[in-house]
């Protein structure tokens, strides 16, 4: 707080605090609702809020460095014939080219392909440079299918139909008119400079049993060797989860309210969807209530800044997590060496969340050929394996420490939470107590 | 012409004879019988034969067609011809909701109706419907045209881009930023060779032109002036 403000003569409203004045302010002034990128910056309950209980007495911990502590993991082996086999389980997640610039593409799959996981294409289609670079691409099938052809279809690794987004369940994507460049608009066959709305619902059917129908279609297009993957934004996941399997997922991908996006409301972004936290153990229930946990692989996304919360995911049942926001810091996004830059459009490093405008100084989320070429694409990616790399050894950490020999021995018993919000959205105790709140409900 | 019964093969073995031949072509004409309505046949073609399907078949026929001749002599379920690449697919019955749904390119010919949102996010493919079509057609499309010999349902073009819509009979009524446009004469030209290729006599004089206003590619900024 300023010096000017820091007496009870200028006591901030906790209800109209500055960042509502400023919005109501905002809104007023321009008459239209705002748009930024990034996820959720409001406070909720998060894997912060648990804490790992280390080997002691009752539990035997494998030495830190040098005993082995298995990372691997294989997705969509319920039908596909060639699934995904990943040497650690933080895979990234779809982003579009048109909402990141080529050589961001071309950085996250340098950065994934280094360390053995898979990248993904976003709302626009395929393109060379991130196909080219990608050891193991997942292609998304949205809504709009902007860009989407069976050659690309057939050159993925993988088939991630998408539902819905953890920053938006229930809303289609948008990318502002000043990043519909000529090669955008000719991938996604839409006129250079429009503000695009993506559909928010898919063309062609309308619910669990026609997807089931479109899956058989998809399958029969690759001859049935793409694992078929299925994203759902977290809101009924419960109810979600259990028809995508039902719908035919080999593999179904969670994205809870604080994952990213490159350009949606704030209205939507902080007020649809629940948090990540709550959402796993929904999931992982009606897995198992169907027998399918393990046999449907459950990668969550939403979040996922470091080794611990890779570890806390896999602990609470997920096999593999996913990281959109946090892969974009470690390419560059929001780093202090643009500081003056990020001044100059009225934003900070640190702060930095318009993606939707194209003005990024890191040159990631934009589509202006100047700003674009501030990031190599080597070097990127070179940043990206490294932050993989840490955040995987990070989970190893703690995995070695509760005693177990690959990261998807951990499990819900391993963990405490330090409130009741926590313990009760993720089904442990509370720490120091046996009481998990609110057990009984869906 | 090879004939395929479904009576002793699976929809599986069907589509990969016919994939198989991108990768050799053995046979040029197909004909597949005895399918009961199975979905997902010939999905997927890429390569220049012709597959006869005889009678009504189900959900995503031809599906992300490229380059093939299908024939389909039915009635075919939702999402005929879907993403649509090139080549042509013709449906000597009624479609269901979703005809060539978001299809690039190629040629869908529909000699009776087709239900909801046919042509729903075309981009870039023709269809020529011999009959009506229902509401929300070519909603959100792109690029390509929409011919219609009979009438238009609700919102036709609802959100509209570049594709453009031609219909002979009524239009219950236009979508959100869908109008009325001159029929100029390159619009009477594509038309009649529209026509011409699907195989109808209609008259290019009977129809109308409906396109995008244009009004809603970019968000409306109502400026206050405030400070």
């Amino acid at each position: 707080m300023d010096d000017h403000t820091d007496n009870w003569g200028l006591r901030e409203s906790a209800t109209f605090d500055r960042n509502s004045i400023r919005e109501i302010q905002r809104a007023a002034d321009t008459g239209i609702y705002d748009i930024r990128g990034f996820g959720a910056k409001r406070k909720v309950p998060h894997f912060d809020d648990l804490v790992f209980l280390g080997a002691s007495m009752s539990r035997y911990p494998l030495e830190g460095y040098r005993e082995r502590c298995g990372t691997d993991v294989v997705l969509g082996d319920r039908f596909a014939s060639k699934p995904l086999h990943l040497d650690i389980p933080v895979t990234i997640a779809g982003m579009s080219f048109g909402s990141l610039s080529a050589n961001a593409k071309e950085a996250l799959g340098r950065g994934a392909s280094a360390v053995g996981t898979s990248t993904t294409t976003g709302d626009g289609g395929m393109t060379d440079e991130e196909r080219g670079q990608s050891r193991t691409l997942v292609y998304q099938y949205l809504p709009s299918r902007y860009g989407m052809n069976p050659k690309h279809l057939r050159m993925a690794d993988a088939i991630e139909v998408v539902l819905g987004q953890g920053a938006k369940p229930g809303g289609g994507g948008m990318l502002m008119g000043q990043k519909i460049s000529d090669r955008v608009a000719e991938m996604r066959t839409l006129p250079k400079g429009v503000d695009q709305r993506s559909a928010c619902r898919h063309p062609d059917w309308t619910g669990p049993d026609d997807l089931a129908i479109k899956i058989e279609e998809l399958r029969e297009i690759t001859d049935w060797e793409k694992p078929v993957f299925i994203k759902i934004g977290a809101s009924r996941t419960y109810f979600d989860v259990k028809l995508a399997v039902k719908a035919g997922a080999d593999v179904v991908v969670l994205d809870g309210m604080q994952g990213g996006t490159a350009a949606t409301q704030e209205v939507f972004i902080e007020h649809v969807g629940i948090p990540t936290l709550a959402a796993i153990p929904q999931a992982v229930q009606a897995l198992q209530e169907m027998d399918m946990h393990r046999k449907v692989q459950l990668i969550v996304s939403g979040g996922i800044r470091n080794g611990a919360d890779v570890a806390k995911a896999i602990a609470l049942g997920a096999d593999a997590v996913s990281i959109g926001t946090a892969a974009l810091i470690a390419l560059g996004c929001n780093h202090p060496r643009w500081e003056e830059d990020y001044k100059r459009i009225g934003s900070a490093a640190g702060f930095y969340d318009d993606y939707h405008a194209g003005q990024d100084p890191a040159g990631i989320s934009t589509q202006d050929p100047e700003l674009a070429a501030r990031l190599d694409p080597e070097l990127a990616g070179r940043r990206l394996a490294n932050y993989l790399r840490v955040i995987t050894l990070e989970a190893q950490t703690i995995a070695r420490a509760c005693g177990k020999s690959h990261v998807h021995n951990l499990e819900p018993e391993d963990l405490v939470a330090l409130d009741m919000e926590a313990a009760a959205m993720a089904r442990v105790p509370l720490a120091g107590t046996g009481w998990i709140p609110g057990q009984g409900g869906v | 012409m090879k004939t395929i019964s479904l009576a002793e093969h699976s929809v599986r073995e069907v589509n990969q004879l016919l994939h198989d031949q991108a990768r050799e072509l053995t046979e040029p004409h197909w004909r597949i019988t005895d399918h009961d309505g199975r979905h997902a046949l010939a999905c997927g073609l890429d390569q220049a034969i012709a597959v006869d399907i005889d009678g009504h078949a189900g959900y995503y026929c031809a599906g992300m067609n490229q380059q093939a001749t299908v024939n389909v002599h039915g009635t075919v379920g939702v999402g005929v011809a879907e993403n649509m690449m090139s080549g042509r697919v013709h449906v000597h019955g009624n479609a269901s909701q979703s005809a060539g749904a978001t299809a690039h390119g190629g040629l869908l010919v529909i000699d009776g109706d087709a239900a909801a949102r046919c042509g729903i996010s075309m981009k870039g493919v023709d269809i020529v419907v011999g009959g009506s079509v229902g509401h929300m057609s070519a909603f959100m499309g792109q690029a390509g045209r929409l011919v219609v010999c009979g009438d238009a349902g609700e919102a036709l073009g609802d959100s509209l881009y570049e594709a453009r819509l031609y219909v002979r009979g009524s239009v219950e009524s236009l979508g959100a930023d869908c109008i009325e446009k001159e029929m100029r004469d390159e619009h009477w030209a594509e038309l009649r060779e529209l026509l011409a290729q699907a195989g109808f006599e209609a008259d290019p004089a009977d129809f109308r032109r409906y396109g995008s206003a244009r009004q809603l590619y970019n968000f409306h900024v109502d400026n206050a002036d405030g400070g």
